[in-house]
């Protein structure tokens, strides 16, 4: 019987295309437009100017408060303009354009540098290390790391868990990381354990990673610190309190964090980057991008310079096809559509979606028929359609008391709504608005 | 059977007198207190209960009105000044007077001046639709053109126009309450002054973007040429972000800025037809472009057509 969590979930197409397509890599890109807001909390401040050449891994943007995070260069070349573009929040943000400089070979540092496990550091150096170069969280959120690594003294750790999950339906960037990088990333778990003072790790990994499991399972064999444990196929169980409920039966307190009951959850994909960082000096410039559709001709995954635009990515795998009707940044259930396909590829793209006419389709929103379905459904115990309800008719206290706040946006219920009626978009608006509504009552 | 009519009439008789006994002791002992001018002054408020003056309802803005001594900042902006002078002849307080004011659309974008280059398929409701991105257009500062201003109107001035994609504000309705002002979440809907014709001049765009790129949004974007800034004989405008704005305290209606505007971003309303220049007397023969308001003059003063005939004709 494998673990998963006990309350909700669905189980949608999974359309794991690249699943067995290795990460290539691409030349650097001709421009990148580097944003400056790439993480939750305050943006960056830029601190390079105009016609300013950089070096590849240069510090751009420098951290704008604590929970913030620097930004580097990507590439080697001479900043070309610091003006508006629109990222993939749908807005013009500011952003750092840099022209690549092609001829130098800097640009091509940092590749494939064999594995290092011998860690060196003191604990302090490794957490400023981790500061220093940028690393925020790689599953989505983009959360900074260095915020989630900093432990009061009145909290107690006891156990890692390596988010391995990837349950969106078509990215795999992860399960290719875990494949190739599997030995850096447990160098990665072993510095954090070394550094957090914590003896127990946990990889959580869906079952369709058969691969990936087998693989983590041989390399620790001989290590009984670390575990690797297969999870049931369901989404959302990468979301951090589904992940920990499953693996360790524990339940993170409503609007609390898993630090509240003795654990820190990292993506693959950080702890490599945090690998890199400390063993390598290397700052996060780069990711794994999955770029994919069933129109896409040859959907691959790659490592993408931050900053890259998106179409540089589609023409690599063949173009755009023509019915495209959408195209977004991340998975098909919490990505969310671009604006235009030069939008950068930011710190938190995990994947490039590319949706035709057909299956782009929203259906016509009909009465709500009372199934429940999206009760069942909810991984937190909601009940969606009375918070749609409740901010449709601006009842926003009603909907705080029946805990909107703690919905995790997996957007579970608009899809399995037999009625099309568009739960999460009015569950997300009632909590923007009372987010706000909270921010003003602080200020008074 | 005679007796038990008369006992029932007793029962009822003396149920009926004890009920009212209470009755009336609990209305002395729980009476409450309340100034009879609320009453009064709520019979004179236009019982809307739109909260434009800030108060939830008519009823508690009269409360307020009651019991604050200076009501020279309280204002109900449905009623006017009249309703407040009357209010104030009755409570024996001090009004000032205030210029009314109505709302305006500070968003030309139509669908063909415009373009719409992405398409937003979620719930028909401009704060959604504010939440996931910019809008349909390129200009992110624009009319998102769901209607949540219709929807907050209680006084049925506004309409969404189909053939231009943005709201339409009937200016004698308008009570500028300010729900949709509240409602909008781009904040492109500013309160100006209503003079008697209801004549104005203002700017209607909100574009921060940089001439070029605003440009290429929106074929009525202000560029931030500051062409009408050095025009104005009064220093009514001023130009920040790029963005021209004019103050209605200062504007003396003077419309030079309508005219040097390159992208004809300056609405200007109900104003009377222009004569035409002498210009056309002395380029005798040769075609001269008509005014480069055509535009404005098609659309909103169709009179305008036939002093012009009747002029050539002349």
């Amino acid at each position: 019987m494998l673990k998963t969590f006990p309350k909700g979930g669905i189980h949608p197409h999974e359309n794991k295309i690249t699943a067995s397509k290795p990460i290539k890599r691409l030349n650097p890109p001709k421009v990148v437009y580097v944003p400056i807001s790439q993480h939750i909390g305050i943006p960056s401040e830029i601190i390079v100017e105009r016609k300013e050449k950089v070096t590849i891994g240069q510090i751009i943007a420098k951290s704008g408060g604590y929970v913030s995070s620097n930004i580097h260069s990507p590439v080697a070349g001479t900043v070309t303009k610091l003006d508006k573009f629109f990222d993939s929040s749908g807005y013009k943000k500011q952003c750092i354009v840099i022209r690549t400089d092609q001829k130098d070979q800097s640009n091509f540092e940092f590749i494939d540098k064999p594995l290092k496990t011998d860690i060196q550091l003191s604990k302090k150096d490794i957490l400023q290390l981790i500061t220093d170069y940028g690393i925020v969280g790689l599953g989505g959120a983009t959360f900074p790391s260095h915020v989630k690594l900093n432990i009061k003294k009145d909290k107690h750790i006891d156990c890692l868990i390596i988010n391995g999950v990837e349950c969106e339906p078509y990215l795999t960037a992860d399960h290719r990381l875990m494949l190739e990088k599997a030995e850096e990333i447990l160098v990665g778990i072993e510095i954090l354990m070394f550094a957090l003072h914590i003896d127990k790790a946990i990889i959580g990994i869906e079952n369709n990673k058969k691969n990936a499991i087998a693989n983590f399972k041989e390399l620790t064999k001989n290590n009984d610190k670390i575990k690797v444990a297969a999870l049931e196929i369901k989404y959302p169980q990468g979301s951090e309190k589904q992940l920990v409920r499953a693996l360790l039966k524990r339940e993170v307190p409503k609007n609390g964090l898993p630090l509240d009951v003795g654990v820190i959850v990292h993506n693959v994909g950080t702890i490599f980057a945090i690998y890199e960082a400390v063993q390598y000096n290397k700052p996060l410039t780069e990711r794994v991008v999955t770029v994919t559709g069933k129109t896409i001709k040859d959907p691959s995954n790659f490592w993408v310079k931050i900053g890259t635009p998106v179409i540089d990515l589609i023409n690599e795998v063949g173009g755009l096809p023509e019915d495209t009707r959408k195209i977004l940044n991340g998975g098909p259930m919490m990505g969310k559509a671009i604006k235009n396909t030069d939008v950068p590829v930011a710190k938190g793209t995990s994947g490039i979606l590319v949706i035709s006419e057909e299956e782009a389709e929203r259906k016509k929103c009909t009465n709500c028929i009372r199934c429940s379905e999206c009760v069942f459904v909810c991984p937190m115990g909601l009940e969606p359609y009375l918070l749609m309800n409740l901010t449709e008719k601006k009842m926003y206290e009603a909907a705080l008391n029946e805990d909107i706040t703690t919905c995790i946006e997996c957007g579970s219920c608009s899809y399995v709504c037999p009625s099309h009626r568009p739960l999460l978009d009015y569950i997300r608006f009632g909590k923007s608005i009372i987010k706000t509504l909270e921010i003003a009552k602080d200020k008074k | 059977m005679t007796a038990s009519i008369i006992y029932s009439v007793l029962l009822l008789t003396s149920l009926g007198i004890i009920a009212a006994i209470i009755l009336y002791v609990v209305s002395k002992k729980f009476y409450v207190y309340e100034d009879p001018l609320i009453t009064e002054v709520e019979e004179i408020l236009p019982a809307a209960n739109c909260a434009g003056c800030g108060s939830p309802g008519c009823r508690s803005f009269a409360e307020k009105l009651v019991s604050t001594e200076d009501i020279s900042d309280l204002f109900c902006p449905v009623g006017g000044n009249d309703v407040m002078k009357s209010i104030a002849n009755l409570l024996g307080k001090e009004v000032t007077k205030k210029d009314p004011t109505v709302a305006v659309l500070l968003c030309q974008g139509s669908c063909d001046m415009r373009p719409k280059t992405t398409q937003f398929q979620g719930p028909d409701s401009c704060a959604i639709s504010a939440l996931v991105f910019s809008g349909e257009t390129d200009c992110q500062y624009g009319c998102l053109g769901k209607g949540d201003c219709v929807d907050a109107c209680l006084f049925d001035a506004m309409y969404m126009d189909k053939d231009t994609g943005l709201p339409v504000i009937i200016t004698d309705k308008c009570t500028s309450c300010g729900a949709c002002v509240e409602a909008c979440p781009k904040n492109i809907i500013e309160m100006r002054p209503k003079n008697k014709r209801d004549l104005k001049i203002y700017v209607g765009c909100m574009n921060e973007d940089k001439g070029g790129i605003a440009k290429r949004a929106c074929a009525v974007a202000c560029i931030g040429c500051s062409k009408c800034f050095d025009i104005c004989p009064k220093d009514a405008i001023t130009m920040e972000n790029n963005l021209a704005y004019i103050d209605a305290q200062l504007c003396t209606l003077c419309r030079k800025c309508v005219d040097v505007c390159p992208t004809h971003s300056i609405v200007e309303t109900n104003f009377p037809p222009r004569k035409k220049k002498p210009v056309s007397t002395i380029t005798k023969g040769k075609k001269i472009d008509p005014p480069s308001k055509e535009k404005h003059i098609d659309k909103k003063v169709k009179a305008i057509v036939e002093p012009l005939k009747s002029n050539n004709d002349a």
